[in-house]
């Protein structure tokens, strides 16, 4: 006997009331050990327009490839001021951006080790259920062996990967195109 | 938490989420909901078998709560303007199981159908005496409870006279990345469910009528407010591998 999972249903326009509290784009405060970076990136609908009424959430292991939750089994070090979450909401223009640190690589499903990524929740006006993606990293050579990755069609898997923003240290364009030509990768999750 | 002198392939003690059955969760595109044609994605969605990224998932305890925050109209110095009404349930995996310890947050309009929001723009009085925002945790059986006004109804742009039916949105993270879960729930006997496109994106009409609450003599607190219940099904998990019997959970 299995009971149905509540159905989802749309943040609507007016989500920031209830989500203004717990929205946090310094993912990693002082002390916290890793590659400091700064993901930056727009939200955009199938007609190249802003979306002004998103949220961005994310959720990410530290730099040592640990999460910070109960069920994390990996023998590697906890740093008890990094929780791994974050949330924005989009300005008018459909940016968001987090302050945080690169995180380490976390257990594949075969044993192996995953790309460093970052697990992503859209949530907007317009969208019934949340979209969930992930973010890679540029250059990263374990990209090439990362089994997320492998699921996806090689044309598309550039969505997914942060670019390096010429001239400003440490700072990656990561966008969510909904539709179109670039249309990011999305999971069933 | 298993200790790693005991390191077996992570594939063999990974439990990940059940999926929700066919046609109990909306799709992303719903054009009766006009605002999904440019915003749901037109490629198919790749599936991801969960791993260790989304079988955790934040963790949020009674630090990230305010204990007085599950009673919206004692927030202001004065009572806020409505019928008032209380919230309770339970909330639940998809195996019955309670979820213990698990933050609940809330947003509503006001018992004239007007959210506090810069760009709520209905024309019906703001209450100054209700922020329409409420969180609490439940507790380890699942319970949890809120206080509040009865929501107005409020007309927006989907159609010509549309009209969203009274409802309150909860938005929960439960125990993992793959629990997530934004709704909205509704009260029962409303004429305007019906002819919501929002309500009715779901196909599975079992799982829509979940959404509606239901009227509770033992949430009704007698001379204070009528009593509605609402129970949350958060994704169950698969079943564990005979490995982690008596290991992790």
């Amino acid at each position: 006997m299995s009971l149905t999972p509540t159905t989802s249903q749309t943040v609507g326009p007016f989500f920031l009331i209830g989500f203004d509290r717990m929205c946090q784009q310094d993912v990693a405060p002082a002390g916290v050990s890793g590659e400091r970076i700064e993901i930056t990136g727009r939200v955009v609908d199938g007609d190249g327009l802003p979306v002004p009424d998103a949220v961005v959430e994310i959720w990410q292991a530290n730099a040592h490839g640990r999460y910070a939750h109960p069920e994390d089994w990996q023998d590697k070090p906890l740093e008890p001021q990094f929780r791994g979450y974050g949330r924005c909401a989009t300005d008018d223009e459909g940016r968001f951006h987090f302050t945080t640190i690169k995180p380490g690589r976390v257990a594949a499903p075969d044993g192996s080790l995953q790309a460093p990524h970052i697990a992503v929740s859209v949530f907007m006006r317009g969208l019934l259920i949340r979209l969930v993606t992930r973010i890679y990293f540029p250059d990263d050579p374990a990209n090439g062996e990362d089994f997320a990755l492998d699921l996806v069609a090689a044309s598309r898997r550039a969505t997914l990967i942060a670019k390096k923003v010429a001239g400003r240290e440490g700072v990656l364009e990561w966008n969510v195109m909904l539709q179109g030509p670039d249309e990011t990768v999305f999971f069933d999750c | 938490m298993r200790s790693s002198e005991k390191e077996t392939p992570s594939a063999t003690r990974l439990a990940g989420y059940r999926r929700p059955p066919p046609g109990t969760q909306p799709p992303h595109l719903h054009p009766p909901y006009v605002s999904s044609i440019k915003r749901a994605p037109t490629k198919p969605l790749i599936y991801l078998p969960h791993t260790i990224s989304e079988v955790t998932g934040p963790v949020f305890g009674a630090e990230s709560v305010d204990v007085k925050e599950f009673d919206l109209t004692k927030q202001h110095s004065g009572e806020p303007v409505g019928e008032r009404i209380a919230i309770s349930g339970r909330v639940i995996d998809a195996d019955g199981r309670p979820i213990g310890e698990t933050l609940i947050d809330i947003w509503q309009a006001n018992a004239a159908g007007r959210y506090r929001h810069k760009i709520d723009q209905h024309d019906a009085p703001l209450d100054p005496n209700f922020a329409g925002v409420g969180h609490t945790l439940t507790d380890s059986q699942g319970r949890y409870r809120f206080v509040t006004v009865r929501p107005g109804a409020y007309p927006w742009k989907n159609h010509y006279n549309a009209w969203r039916p009274s409802h309150i949105h909860f938005s929960l993270f439960g125990p993992a990345f793959a629990t997530r879960l934004v709704t909205q729930m509704y009260f029962p006997g409303d004429p305007l469910i019906p002819f919501d496109p929002v309500f009715n994106c779901t196909a599975d009409e079992k799982a829509r009528q979940g959404l509606i609450s239901k009227f509770d003599w033992e949430t009704t607190v007698p001379d204070g407010a009528l009593g509605y219940r609402f129970d949350i099904v958060l994704n169950g998990r698969e079943a564990t591998p005979t490995e982690l019997s008596g290991g992790r959970r």
